[in-house]
């Protein structure tokens, strides 16, 4: 299963990671390599397995619906790279 | 008393209960300790001096009041992947360089109640991931048995700093092996507990399915105390085990006469070093002896996909995890362009490592579409067919006994540009992780003058038969509190 660099491309903008072509290259080779690896997962016959998504039988824990104290707003802004009126600023989200 | 710093945690708890020496004066000789070997070892990122010295004072007075616990006035060491509030929590990564978070995680609150001092936040690879400690984006930790070596990883900083003398006992935290590979490398003793046991609120998250903290000591009694500390149900990690827990301290001692031990055929296959499969041989050899019934007809026949199911499960989590350090709400920030869309892919490319950055993309990809039923789905459905067998096996034994690592400690340098290779370290720790299994690893002897790691594998929250088991071979085979000499 080897990915082409228009693939590595294509996961870098979902993953939302700026790639220079030297990236693009070196990550194209080892993620390739990585996944030639994985390639004995498909020899494995786990047609009607039940897929694990967690190693605890547990579902729906529930708690009571309860009003409870929060960190002050000063407090979740302070490590804020900018902060404008008690809000996280950002730059133009549209272009 | 300028050698307290080579104290296991309950012998130094006896000195300070029977007021051989004070709280004040056990964290100084370790501060001092610190200040002697820490250029050379870099197990910290943010050493906390100050902060030791205020918790050994509130520690003494304890004593005095009569509220001291095991762990009061103990020095430890806290892996930066647990948060703290008003002490920067970087876990490894230069994203969360400047991050001083507004609040605990559940397990330091644990060892503060306790009365633990903490002696600062250990190295780590960044955000958990790696195997060497080399992922650090402050530097590489340096193995206490010879300092041109790796200490392992993620956890190596704790794990170097418990053997360097530069706290007495350390937490870490295992997603694949961080805790007990480490372990292995340095000598110690390290619990990976089973998922579930400990709350993960307040740990930076890696692979939420997979991530626990645990101990990483220099005996299996003081492993065992701090795991009953940070133990416990905790409404805000609703993944906790709601059921009491037992003392662990109880299975301390006990005799090990017809426990049944697996050894999984699987485990000894090409890649172990001799000297590696020598000390594991005297292990099962030693286990015998002492009356264990060792069985090594066991088979575990998929071992040989956990590496896969591993690395497809846990970089898929980690790129959700991961999604959230943008350089909007905390963190490192790269504002160089005109939106904040370029911000938010400048500021992943220049905060994120190498390392971090190639997990992301591997994760992505397995989750993405048209790849997701090939590797994601089928990854957790391999994970499934592992969980079973290992639930066959501990119908038949009562512990399962492997090597931690298939190699001793390797030179710093030596694998870092081959990702495979580096993940290879963690062959047998991945296994019980993807299960959710708790795992113990404790030192089994040296080969080449290096630690060698053995581990032993429980059934779901049977720490305690673990512990057994692990501390009636520490006592036959002699080895608790041996430190290198640095």
């Amino acid at each position: 299963m080897s990915l082409t660099p228009d693939e590595v491309l294509h996961i870098a903008r979902l993953a939302r990671i700026a790639l220079s072509d030297a990236d693009v290259q070196r990550l194209t080779a080892q993620l390739s390599g990585i996944l030639d690896h994985f390639a004995a997962l498909s020899s494995v016959d786990a047609g009607d397995v039940e897929p694990t998504a967690h190693p605890l039988p547990l579902s729906n824990v529930m708690r009571a619906d309860e009003v409870s104290p929060s960190l002050p707003r000063s407090e979740v802004l302070a490590n804020a790279p900018e902060q404008e009126e008690g809000f996280f600023r950002v730059r133009a989200v549209l272009e | 008393m300028s050698d307290l710093w080579r104290l296991t945690a309950h012998d130094a708890h006896e000195g300070l209960r029977s007021k051989q020496f004070t709280a004040v004066e056990l964290t100084q000789s370790v501060l001092d300790r610190v200040a002697a070997v820490e250029v050379r070892v870099h197990a910290f990122i943010t050493p906390t001096p100050d902060l030791a010295v205020e918790h050994a004072r509130e520690a003494d007075a304890r004593f005095a009041a009569g509220t001291a616990t095991p762990l009061t006035g103990i020095p430890v060491g806290v892996k930066d992947v647990i948060v703290t509030k008003d002490v920067r929590t970087t876990a490894g990564s230069k994203i969360l360089g400047n991050f001083v978070p507004p609040y605990d995680s559940h397990v330091y609150e644990q060892i503060r109640r306790a009365g633990a001092v903490m002696v600062g936040k250990a190295n780590m690879d960044e955000f958990a991931m790696g195997s060497s400690t080399e992922h650090s984006a402050y530097g590489p930790t340096h193995n206490p048995w010879n300092l041109d070596l790796v200490p392992g990883g993620s956890s190596g900083g704790s794990a170097a700093a418990v053997s360097a003398g530069e706290c007495l006992v350390a937490l870490g935290s295992d997603t694949g092996g961080s805790i007990r590979q480490p372990a292995a490398l340095c000598g110690n003793v390290g619990i990976d507990p089973t998922y579930g046991r400990v709350s993960r609120f307040g740990i930076v998250a890696f692979g939420s399915s997979l991530d626990q903290v645990g101990p990483l000591a220099r005996d299996v009694e003081d492993a065992a105390t701090m795991l009953d500390c940070i133990s416990g149900h905790d409404p805000r990690d609703s993944t906790t085990n709601p059921e009491p827990l037992p003392d662990l301290r109880h299975y301390l001692g006990r005799d090990v006469r017809g426990m049944r031990i697996g050894v999984p055929r699987e485990y000894f296959v090409a890649g172990m070093e001799p000297g590696v499969k020598a000390r594991i041989e005297e292990a099962l050899k030693l286990f015998e002896d002492l009356g264990c019934q060792v069985d090594r007809d066991l088979s575990l026949p998929s071992t040989e996909h956990a590496l896969a199911v591993y690395y497809i499960i846990a970089p898929s989590e980690a790129s959700a995890n991961l999604a959230r350090y943008d350089g909007v709400k905390y963190g490192f920030s790269d504002r160089s362009a005109r939106t904040m869309w370029d911000n938010m892919e400048q500021t992943r490319a220049r905060g994120f490592g190498e390392e971090v950055k190639r997990r992301i993309m591997l994760g992505t990809y397995a989750l993405s579409a048209g790849y997701y039923d090939a590797y994601y789905l089928k990854a957790q459905k391999v994970r499934t067919v592992i969980n079973r067998e290992f639930a066959a096996a501990f119908e038949k034994y009562d512990v399962i006994v492997t090597p931690t690592s298939p190699t001793v400690a390797f030179p710093i340098g030596a694998k870092t540009d081959d990702p495979y290779a580096m993940y290879l370290n963690d062959v047998y720790t991945l296994p019980s992780a993807v299960a959710g299994l708790p795992a113990l690893s404790l030192p089994c002897g040296l080969s080449e003058g290096l630690p060698v790691g053995l581990q032993i594998i429980g059934n779901f929250f049977d720490e305690g038969r673990i512990i057994t088991a692990a501390h009636a071979f520490e006592r036959a085979f002699g080895w608790a509190n041996r430190l290198p000499d640095l």
